[in-house]
């Protein structure tokens, strides 16, 4: 019965997969091949389905910060190796490899910035390293964005990208939440704006701590978000789980998220925000 | 062979457990002196105690922790405690009883008592989810703690948890927003805190019970970021290898101390909690008299921000290629 199911193969994807790799882009919504320069001139989203596909941590800074205003801080900050840890590769390894892979030192990037002409303090995860993992590093530039805003009297937009803790810190990684919550006491303390923005995916201790403490929760259209991973729910309750299980949508239904955005609208949505909420901003005479 | 519950390794002093009880009840049965018998049959026992529970490896430590007959909270509510109010519910959804609250009373003293509460056979179990709570245990914490906040009263949290429950309501209800909730706000909670890990400190699941002034753990008291068997399956990617990645986390109660995170580790009797119940509820009770001494009369403010300084400076980085910092 195979030959069957061979035959079905459409005979065009033979020739596109031989397409240069770094010209074109295939949507994993609905399967159209398209230049690249065309899905990043979109941030990422499929001008035929409206898809959202991962794009980088500097592709957000672009698309949030106003033209030329954002100021990186620490960016040279490392993770140590505080345990010696070792799986089948050693921790420094694992490290060194997503620097070389992504470009950066580490899975946030952060600084302060204008967002449609207000000043913020702006973090974001990248997920391409090390799965956006929270390890020291991330939780300390994540507090710093924050007690940034509290110097300097802003709110805090943070955008959150994460599978979860970094295994390899330990008790260290699991100590991020906290220490993340404990700024976010303060700034909530201060009446300062956090915009949290979830993106594809954030599940586990980011989730759990600062992406679902924002005085508002804004997620990506299709953004899978959660506490748990899927397949550990999955294997918990010895069932599948439905379609649209855990998305942005499903979150925004519950009651989790204040709205799903298009993220060619974060911005302005953002913009929007800031300017009801905070204190701080007085509209032009 | 014995009927007690135990482990691999606690093999023989299971045996010697067993001898000693046929001989004290054949010398009953019969009126016979054995005292010389026993006598070295409690020789042995203490030093194989000794010996076993000096050189457990982390994954043995692991299972200590997670051990049958260990006391959980409602256990140490009546060793340690008087003057029980049990408070259900987060006036929400329902009563979630993977997570046991209210007041106790300590030297004199009202406490509000918070912990995660596992059960001892499959019914209680199955009521207790197995000590992994649904959001509505977590909101149920921090409204006690709210009101413990309110009335000036210090707060205890008992963590002993495998995690925080992974299924489908607690996600649909928003077990991470629980979870967040409970980290923001016992970081500003106006009362003093202390909490306990007298078991299994899994994850974030046990951190929601544990932004506290005071981190105390059980001698035998694991805490963890995942347990040994997930971090297993994903990062060598087979849970058999479970005792590599039980050392590789540094979960035991002298690893958290060294790495700055723990306060004090609390002594448990030889051959560990499950071998002597009151034992360790004398230690915990000198414990937890003393460190609340230290901070009952903390003015609120400094409280808070002494809380803050501490769990903002924990991890270890290097700033722009230098040196680590922070505490390693
Ligand atoms: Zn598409």
């Amino acid at each position: 019965m195979a030959w069957f199911k061979r035959q079905k193969t459409p005979l065009t994807a033979e020739g596109r997969r031989d397409l240069p790799r770094d010209v074109f882009d295939k949507c994993g919504g609905c399967g159209e091949i398209l230049y690249r320069e065309r899905f990043l001139r979109n941030f990422g989203v499929c001008p035929e389905c409206r898809n959202h596909l991962r794009i980088s941590a500097g592709r957000y800074v672009e698309l949030l910060a106003d033209p030329g205003s954002f100021e990186e801080a620490n960016a040279g900050m490392t993770s140590a190796d505080p345990l010696g840890f070792a799986d089948r590769k050693p921790y420094p390894d694992r490290l060194e490899e997503a620097r070389r892979k992504t470009g950066r030192n580490e899975a946030v990037v952060a600084g302060r910035c204008r967002i449609e002409g207000i000043p913020a303090s702006l973090a974001v995860m990248d997920f391409a390293f090390i799965g956006g993992s929270m390890g020291s590093v991330v939780g300390e530039k994540i507090a710093r964005a924050g007690r940034c805003a509290l110097k300097e009297e802003t709110p805090l937009v943070i955008v959150s990208a994460s599978g979860g803790a970094r295994m390899m810190e330990g008790a260290f990684s699991l100590m991020q939440m906290a220490k993340t919550s404990a700024v976010l006491a303060r700034l909530h303390e201060r009446a300062l704006p956090y915009v949290s923005i979830l993106t594809d995916p954030t599940t586990g201790g980011v989730t759990a701590s600062y992406a679902m403490l924002g005085d508002f929760n804004l997620a990506e259209p299709g953004a899978l978000i959660g506490f748990a991973g899927p397949r550990v729910i999955e294997e918990t309750i010895k069932q599948a789980l439905p379609p649209g299980f855990q998305s942005a949508e499903f979150l925004e239904e519950h009651g989790m998220v204040d709205s799903v955005v298009d993220r060619r609208e974060l911005k302005s949505a953002v913009g929007q925000l800031l300017r009801h909420s905070w204190a701080g901003w007085k509209p032009r005479a | 062979m014995s009927a007690t519950p135990h482990l691999a390794f606690e093999r023989d002093i299971v045996d010697i457990e067993d001898q000693i009880a046929k001989l004290r009840n054949l010398a009953s049965k019969h009126g016979l002196d054995v005292s010389d018998e026993l006598r070295v049959l409690n020789g042995k026992l203490e030093v194989l105690r000794d010996q076993t529970y000096n050189n457990l490896d982390p994954m043995e430590q692991v299972q200590v922790a997670r051990h049958p007959l260990r006391p959980y909270t409602l256990d140490y509510v009546s060793g340690v405690f008087t003057d029980w109010f049990e408070l259900k519910g987060d006036r929400r959804y329902r009563q979630d009883e993977a997570i046991v609250g209210g007041w106790v009373r300590l030297n004199g003293e009202s406490i509000m008592l918070i912990g995660h509460q596992k059960g001892r056979d499959m019914k209680e179990n199955l009521r207790r989810n197995f000590g992994m709570p649904h959001p509505e245990g977590y909101r149920k914490a921090l409204r006690l703690m709210k009101l413990a906040e309110k009335f000036g009263r210090p707060v205890v949290t008992l963590i002993d948890t495998p995690g925080a429950y992974p299924g489908f309501g607690a996600e649909e209800r928003g077990q991470a927003e629980a979870i967040a909730t409970n980290l923001r706000e016992m970081a500003r909670l106006r009362t003093p805190s202390i909490s306990l890990v007298i078991g299994e400190g899994g994850s974030g699941g046990a951190l929601a019970l544990g932004v506290t002034d005071r981190i105390l753990l059980l001698e035998h008291a694991i805490y963890s970021v995942i347990s040994p068997e997930g971090c297993a399956a994903i990062l060598w990617r087979s849970a058999e290898r479970r005792h590599e990645a039980a050392r590789a986390l540094r979960l035991t109660s002298s690893d958290l101390l060294r790495l700055g995170i723990a306060d004090e580790v609390v002594p448990e009797p030889p051959g560990g909690a499950h071998a002597d119940w009151e034992g360790v509820m004398r230690s915990v009770r000198e414990a937890l008299i003393r460190n609340l001494g230290e901070i009952a009369n903390e003015e609120p403010g400094r409280l808070v921000a002494r809380r803050w300084a501490k769990y903002e400076s924990l991890g270890a980085w290097a700033e722009d290629g230098a040196e680590p910092e922070g505490r390693s």
